[in-house]
């Protein structure tokens, strides 16, 4: 590719390229997300294309690569589609069929399809005996506004061009050629665009009071961290439609007066970085990045770094020591990020998502913006569904969508026969919500009243098998584990909470410890040097205020009433329905189970330690918790 | 500093990274890429070349988890407990696997050298819960009864080189 010195340029090549786009009337996207990848979907990509040859077909993997006529094939590579649960996913263009749980072997069937153009109904998405053909009919998509993620799963997120062919990189010409900084960032703050990295901080704000700092050196960082367990909008984000971000930053860049960023991606996403370092690549050699973008005499160049496993790096002033090489640990507030950021100048830190929302607010404007969502907090926020859920994966909705609608809706209800019991949201800072909380809209200010957060969107749906003092257990464990060891409220308190919560699900809780936590929470709440500290208390405070009773089934009547908690079950072979089979004394690890074959099996529960695994292996459900 | 540990591929990093400070945490991960954990020969060699504190270069290798001081398996098993895998039964699953290979939460490593079992806490992947990791290779959807087979033929292909 040659290098674009005009804005010219980059219109002629978007031609170019939408026009090749357009010849390309069949195409094969297969999904190249983490999940699907990890189904075996690039064997499924090489094995049709390796079909396709041997039939004598001409196949385009990357755009404008050889000539396009009407017989050609497109083959991509996409990003994820959020449909995780239902991989290898592989999309049909242009009918737009959607063929889940892919093998090798339904590879020649799809290929032999494509002459008919029919559809393969084995294939096909079904929910409640009805199948949808066509992926935007299926319930799951048909709930949601894609956005931020409109590309993900529809375009090959290994190139450039297909980007630009879809109108990518305009948003920065109009930035570049059309407007001054401080219009882009009036329309940013006009747009109301608040951070979607938990604290809902207005974007635009933001980038104003580090526009106005003095010092000319300025940095553009994106956390990429996205440390919450059970979130993954930004990794998929980084994967699916890497170029959004470059946009969303080097726009940033221009506006704020800054010509170098830096992505701070998490260890645990090796295919981001790769697919980023591909994008960041493919924009200098068009000249889209570097000392002189598209002629207009302003640089930008971006930076990959990738962390080593802290969750602290998340928070802005960890992360900036992480970036500059030193250990993560975050420092007295203020001076602020703004002020005194990485290298100890003024520094813009967003994350993922909230860049990647900026090419459309510039492109359509503040008002258009504004008309999606409530007016407080508008947009749409891409939500990590996960849990005990039908419909698992990474979905976009309008803010303001009650969880009602998320849940039922596009999550397709509770998995198996589970009856809905909490939601934690904002994870290991945030709270849950329960039946009572269903019709809240999910936007920053109404979630903050009832004391939970949108935190970075990770939405865990737990059914009444869970036990909500395990989860804060849980959720307490891992702050535990992740505090730097700074301050001493993080540090000691939350190792104490913990040990509270432990011997509270191991059933020696003692009377009183419910308030000894509550009063700990309270105290490291307050003291706490940063967010993740602050935070750290509020599953176990919001699990007590909604589910008192279970806390006090353990502590005073050493019962677990979702039956979780292994310490305080015991497990029963029912005689009436024991076929005698030994499956189950065969599957003890400890060789608890003794009996005669064809006569009712016996649990010694001396020897019992409640691992679960003749449960999961009694044929005949004989085998119950008591 | 000794004299028969291979400084060269340490050279070669240096080179491509520079020796400012700011580069420690990507050259730290080259070199854990290679060996799979920091040999203790690199700590005093990197504090020279890059003219920057030994205690500061340890600070950093045991601040982040990823950096690992003893050396590991040759296959490293990651097992996510997420919230998403937590919820869908990835105890068992780790459970399951350190029984079978001996291991617990302070031993994480095998005698021979074979499996390191460790815990990680998201990988991104909750779609497909509960997940493990196998030197990077995700499997999905696993059970106690899949993990033991998947080390079943994980040592069937150690055994057959």
């Amino acid at each position: 590719m040659d290098k674009l010195t005009s804005r010219e340029e980059l219109i002629a090549l978007r031609e170019r390229s939408s026009n090749s786009l357009r010849l390309e009337k069949t195409k094969i996207l297969v999904c190249g997300g983490t999940g699907c990848v990890a189904g075996g979907s690039l064997q499924i990509r090489d094995k049709i294309r390796e079909l396709l040859e041997a039939k004598g077909i001409e196949v385009a993997v990357e755009l404008g690569h050889n000539e396009i006529h009407s017989d050609v094939v497109g083959i991509k590579t996409s990003g994820c589609h959020g449909f995780c649960e239902m991989g290898p996913l592989v999309r049909i263009e242009p009918q737009g069929y959607l063929y889940t749980k892919v093998k090798i072997d339904d590879c020649e069937e799809i290929v032999a399809s494509l002459e008919t153009g029919d559809c393969i109904e084995r294939l096909a998405y079904k929910q409640n005996g009805v199948v949808y053909q066509k992926q935007e009919d299926i319930p799951f998509y048909k709930a949601q506004t894609r956005k931020v993620l409109e590309h993900c799963g529809l375009i090959n997120a290994t190139s450039i061009q297909e980007y630009i062919a879809l109108g990518g990189y305009e948003a920065l010409e109009k930035a570049l050629f059309e407007m001054t900084p401080d219009e882009i960032i009036d329309e940013v703050t006009e747009s109301n665009l608040r951070g979607r990295g938990g604290g809902g901080f207005k974007a635009g704000r933001k980038w104003k009071s580090c526009q106005v700092q003095k010092d000319p050196v300025k940095y553009i960082v994106c956390n990429g961290d996205e440390g919450d367990p059970g979130a993954f909008m930004d990794r998929s984000i980084m994967e699916g439609d890497p170029n959004r971000l470059l946009e969303g930053m080097i726009i940033a860049g221009v506006a704020i007066g800054s010509s170098e960023g830096y992505i701070y991606v998490r260890a645990e996403y090796p295919l981001a970085v790769e697919r980023l370092k591909l994008a960041i690549a493919q924009a200098e050699e068009l000249g889209i990045l570097g000392d002189n973008i598209l002629g207009s005499g302003k640089a930008f160049h971006i930076h990959i770094n990738r962390g080593a496993g802290a969750f602290v790096c998340g928070e802005g002033s960890a992360l900036t020591q992480s970036i500059e090489g030193k250990r993560g640990m975050p420092r007295v507030k203020p001076p602020r990020t703004v002020e005194h950021g990485l290298y100890e100048k003024p520094t813009n830190l967003n994350n993922v998502e909230t860049y990647a929302n900026v090419p459309m607010i510039i492109m359509n404007g503040a008002a258009w913006y504004k008309s999606i969502g409530p007016e407080n907090s508008p947009g749409t926020k891409a939500f990590a569904l996960t849990g005990n859920i039908n419909n698992t994966g990474l979905i976009e909705v309008p803010m303001g969508t009650t969880l009602r609608e998320v849940i039922f809706d596009v999550g397709g209800g509770m998995r198996g026969d589970g009856k809905f019991k909490a939601v934690q949201i904002g994870g290991p800072s945030g709270g849950c919500l329960t039946e009572k909380d269903l019709d809240i809209p999910l936007d920053f200010d109404s979630l903050q009243k009832v004391g939970a957060m949108i935190g970075s969107g990770g939405l865990v749906v737990m059914d009444d098998h869970t036990c909500m003092v395990e989860v804060a257990r849980f959720f307490m464990n891992f702050t535990q584990n992740e505090s730097c060891g700074k301050c001493v409220p993080c540090r000691e308190g939350t190792k104490r909470m913990l040990e509270i919560l432990e011997r509270i699900v191991a059933g020696n809780g003692r009377d009183g410890d419910i308030e000894l936590l509550e009063e700990l929470a309270d105290t490291i709440s307050h003291t706490a040097l940063c967010g993740l500290g602050k935070s750290a208390p509020s599953p176990v405070l919001s699990t007590i205020k909604n589910f008192r009773e279970e806390y006090e089934a353990h502590i005073y009547d050493k019962k677990c009433p979702a039956g979780q908690c292994k310490k305080l079950v015991s497990y029963v072979i029912e005689p009436d329905l024991c076929k005698g089979c030994s499956k189950c004394a065969r599957n003890c690890p400890v060789n608890a189970i003794t009996g005669e074959i064809k006569h009712p099996f016996t649990i010694d529960q001396n020897k019992c330690i409640k691992c679960g695994a003749c449960v999961s292996n009694c044929p005949f459900k004989a085998i119950k918790e008591a | 500093m000794s004299s028969d540990f291979d400084y060269s591929f340490i050279d070669e990093i240096l080179e491509r990274h520079g020796t400012d400070h700011g580069a420690i945490i990507a050259i730290l991960q080259e070199i854990q890429e290679k060996y799979n954990y920091l040999p203790r020969e690199v700590f005093p060699y990197l504090s020279k070349k890059m003219n920057f504190g030994e205690a500061r270069i340890y600070g950093v290798a045991t601040f982040y988890e990823n950096f690992s001081l003893e050396p590991k398996g040759k296959y490293i098993i990651r097992c996510c407990d997420g919230t998403a895998c937590h919820v869908r039964g990835s105890q068992p699953i780790l459970n399951q696997l350190r029984e079978e290979l001996g291991l617990s939460e302070s031993k994480a490593t095998t005698d021979d050298f074979m499996f390191t079992v460790e815990t990680v806490s998201c990988l991104g992947a909750c779609g497909l819960a509960p997940v493990i990791t196998v030197n990077g290779t995700v499997y999905p959807a696993m059970t106690p009864i899949a993990v033991s087979e998947l080390l079943k033929t994980l040592k069937e292909e150690a055994a057959n080189g």
